[in-house]
């Protein structure tokens, strides 16, 4: 009785989640996915180095690191972009993307750089 | 005899050194030999750059009695030609030709000849140092004396004489021309050589008194000569940097020559002694053979003249000009009394030819009454006078024999030159006898003998004894020369080796025939650093006169010494074996840090594929939500900035790439800068351009 009840509340929980999802603008949906993408990645690598070992373990970091940070800074365009977002009404989607952009640009030269 | 090896070297080396130390108050001087022959032949055995010395090779060759080569001869003879010839040759290239000739006696060409002789005779005329005399007369003599050409004389032989004679200085030296105030003796030579090539030139007699005077200048030259004591005579520069000064045998070679052909063509004594003649002659044989060429030459041509000074002479003529030295030589100074050697001596002339008949006589030995005056038997087949048996009471040791020469022919004393009483060293040795010998570790407090072993010197056995440091060592034997008496060597040693290399070496002493050595061990305990263990003994016995000596292990010694207190000095470091300590060390094995295990390649491909998907999720997704590009702005200006803007972002992504595979951080970072900047102005266009029209959009 208790068990099909938690099933029912947690589908209609889903349910419920995915109709408000699909209300999200579409840009914000792309960025979704961006971050999806970015952390399924790292997750993938963390898998590989938990089967070989972490030998050289630089390159481990720089490809994991590079990975979440692209992850993160993905998230901070997304809570700029928001139009819903009170505290950030000043910024224009624009100059949000913009410093996405630089900051990608600068993370990604320190992960080619302790790669090696 | 049996011998053993290192008594023999031993022997050997103790009388060479004997010798040398014998060397100045008595000599022996070897006439020419075989091996100077066969030294000549070495040292010659080469290509001869100038026609001086070319001769000189000749003449050694000739005077030593050697065969030439063939083609020497015919390359000589073809250079004599060409000098003589060409119009061009100086005096002194001339002259050494005709010396050349001389002794090949090549054909020449009667025209050379004659201009040859022509440029001499001016040369003479117009001479004013003393080598221009030298070569051209000394030229006319040769070409006089190889009968090349008939009847020459000089123009004006006195006035030639007396402008050499000029030249001389008052101590009999002569200069070298009248504006060069140095003197020297090479000159002296070179200048009586000359005057006496005057002499057997003129076509009349020679004013008597410039050849006494000439005479009386020799006699001042023998005053100016150097002396050894043991009768060697030389001469030498006064200044060392004079000109053409090259050692005292060149200007010994140059007076001796000087003076024989002086003497060859006047008559009348010079009044030269015997001993000074014969000084000359050991000179020469003093330096024995000779290193270089030109020594060779000198010392080989100046004794060819000593001896041949007879051959001038006619038997006739009993005047003789320059005494012939004879030379007392041994072929052995050493003679083993064992094997009943006789005693050798020989006599004869420098260049190694027979002496005339005489009888050596030995006269005594000196500090020895026993050897008493005999005469020595000739054997004329080896040329040889020996003494055949000396007296039974001679006894092994060192002796100086004085011998004597007395000539057959009483006229002979003037004609040849020997010394008065010639002193020579003679070593008699003989075998020693070893007896008595015995061993013994004796009790220190009681004297009274623990262990006695007799001792054989000749047999091989090892003694092995044993002591402790309360007790005493004691060595004996007995050393009897052949005749019975007591014989006290050089050498009489005792040497105690540890096992770890530490040696003790003791003087054993005697009284009489008696050799005897007490070591006391418990005084010599601190001096054997406290060493216990097995200490080797040997015993040294050794003289030059005596054939059997030997250093030999007699045995073995366990020696028990207390433990040594903590200041007790230590045994000195022994030397390393040198290979141990600066060989080669052992080879290095480097350990490396084991290389990570890397995972097979397969695996790692699949994960990359695997890394792969999320990018194609991540554009599968894209398409899901309706990407486009209606956005992208239409217009010329702002399209082109928004193309710029991605490939800006398409080439810094490149550069990292790159910068990955292979450029460095400093190259990135220049070009990041200029790429920087250039995405920043494009950018800011682009996105400026996009928020303008998104807010037109909103406003409107």
């Amino acid at each position: 009785m208790g068990r099909s009840s938690t099933v029912k509340e947690t589908q209609a929980l889903f349910q419920s989640l995915r109709s408000a999802y699909a209300a999200t603008p579409n840009n914000l949906k792309i960025i979704d996915v961006f971050v999806g993408f970015a952390v399924l990645t790292a997750i993938i690598q963390v898998v590989y180095m938990a089967v070989v070992g972490s030998f050289p373990f630089n390159s481990f970091l720089s490809g994991v690191l590079s990975c979440i940070g692209t992850a993160v800074l993905a998230v901070c365009l997304r809570i700029q972009v928001n139009k819903d977002n009170k505290e950030f009404k000043d910024v224009a989607p624009e100059r949000a993307f913009a410093d996405f952009i630089l900051c990608n640009l600068v993370l990604h030269l320190v992960i080619m750089n302790f790669m090696g | 005899m049996a011998r053993s090896l290192p008594g023999f070297l031993a022997q050997i080396v103790a009388v060479a050194l004997i010798c040398c130390s014998f060397a100045a108050a008595a000599s022996i001087f070897q006439p020419i030999s075989d091996s100077h022959r066969s030294a000549a032949l070495e040292i010659f055995d080469r290509s001869f750059g100038s026609l001086e010395e070319t001769y000189e090779a000749l003449r050694t060759f000739d005077v030593l009695g050697l065969e030439r080569k063939p083609d020497v001869g015919t390359t000589a003879c073809q250079s004599v030609s060409q000098t003589l010839a060409s119009s061009s040759s100086n005096l002194k290239d001339i002259f050494y030709a005709l010396k050349v000739n001389g002794v090949l006696k090549c054909e020449l060409d009667a025209e050379s000849v004659e201009g040859t002789v022509s440029t001499f005779q001016t040369a003479v005329g117009s001479a004013s140092s003393l080598l221009e005399f030298y070569h051209s007369i000394g030229g006319l003599v040769l070409v006089k004396d190889q009968a090349l050409k008939g009847d020459l004389f000089l123009a004006d032989a006195e006035g030639a004489f007396r402008s050499i004679k000029a030249l001389s200085q008052s101590d009999g030296r002569w200069r070298y021309s009248s504006s060069n105030p140095e003197s020297s003796t090479h000159a002296a030579g070179l200048a009586l050589e000359a005057l006496a090539g005057v002499i057997s030139l003129s076509s009349s007699e020679i004013d008597q008194s410039l050849i006494g005077t000439t005479k009386n200048d020799i006699l001042k030259l023998f005053e100016q000569a150097e002396k050894y004591d043991d009768g060697t005579v030389y001469f030498d520069e006064e200044e060392i940097d004079a000109h053409e000064s090259q050692g005292p045998l060149t200007s010994t070679w140059s007076v001796v020559r000087g003076i024989t052909s002086f003497a060859a063509v006047t008559s009348g004594n010079l009044n030269l002694p015997g001993e000074k003649v014969l000084g000359l002659a050991k000179f020469f044989l003093g330096v024995g053979i000779p290193g270089g060429a030109k020594d060779f030459f000198n010392q080989v041509d100046s004794l060819a003249c000593l001896e041949s000074n007879r051959q001038v002479l006619s038997w006739n003529d009993s005047l003789c000009l320059i005494a012939i030295p004879l030379i007392l030589s041994l072929p052995a100074t050493v003679n083993s009394l064992t094997r009943k050697d006789a005693l050798k001596v020989k006599v004869s002339t420098v260049l190694g030819s027979d002496a005339p008949p005489l009888m050596v006589k030995l006269v005594r030995a000196k500090d020895t009454p026993a050897i008493e005056s005999q005469e020595l038997k000739f054997d004329s087949e080896n040329k040889v006078h020996v003494l055949e048996t000396l007296k039974k009471s001679v006894d092994v040791g060192k002796y100086i024999f004085v011998f004597e020469i007395v000539f057959h022919d009483p006229e002979h004393k003037k004609v040849y030159a020997v010394e008065s009483k010639a002193e020579v060293p003679i070593f008699l040795t003989g075998a020693v006898k070893v007896g008595n010998a015995e061993i013994a570790v004796l009790d220190s407090d009681l004297g009274s003998t623990e262990t006695q072993k007799n001792l054989d010197f000749a047999g091989e056995n090892l003694v092995s004894l044993s002591a402790n440091h309360l007790q005493k060592l004691r060595l004996r034997f007995q050393l009897t020369t052949p005749l019975g008496h007591p014989f006290k060597p050089h050498q009489a040693i005792l040497k105690l080796t540890h096992g770890s290399k530490v040696d003790h070496i003791f003087v054993v002493g005697s009284t009489g025939k008696q050799f005897e050595i007490i070591l006391d061990f418990l005084g010599l305990v601190e001096k054997f650093y406290y060493l216990s263990g097995k200490y080797e003994i040997q015993l040294t016995v050794g003289d030059a006169v005596m054939e059997n000596s030997f250093f030999k292990v007699i045995g073995h010694l366990d020696l028990d010494l207390p433990e040594a207190p903590e200041k007790a000095p230590r045994p000195p470091v022994q030397p390393v074996d040198a290979y141990s300590r600066f060989g080669p060390k052992a080879e290095i094995a480097h350990i490396f840090r084991a290389p990570e295990k890397r995972p097979p390649q397969e695996l790692s491909l699949t994960f990359l594929g695997l890394t792969v998907l999320p990018l194609l999720g991540f554009i599968i997704g894209l398409l899901r939500l309706g990407v486009n590009l209606k956005n992208f702005p239409s217009a010329a200006a702002p399209a082109l900035f928004a193309a710029l803007f991605h490939l800006g972002i398409g080439a810094v992504l490149l550069l990292y790439v790159l910068f990955w595979l292979k450029l460095d951080l400093f190259t990135t970072l220049k070009i990041l800068g200029f790429l920087g900047v250039f995405l920043l102005f494009v950018g800011h266009r682009t996105l400026s351009h996009l928020a303008s029209t998104t807010s037109k959009v909103k406003s409107a």
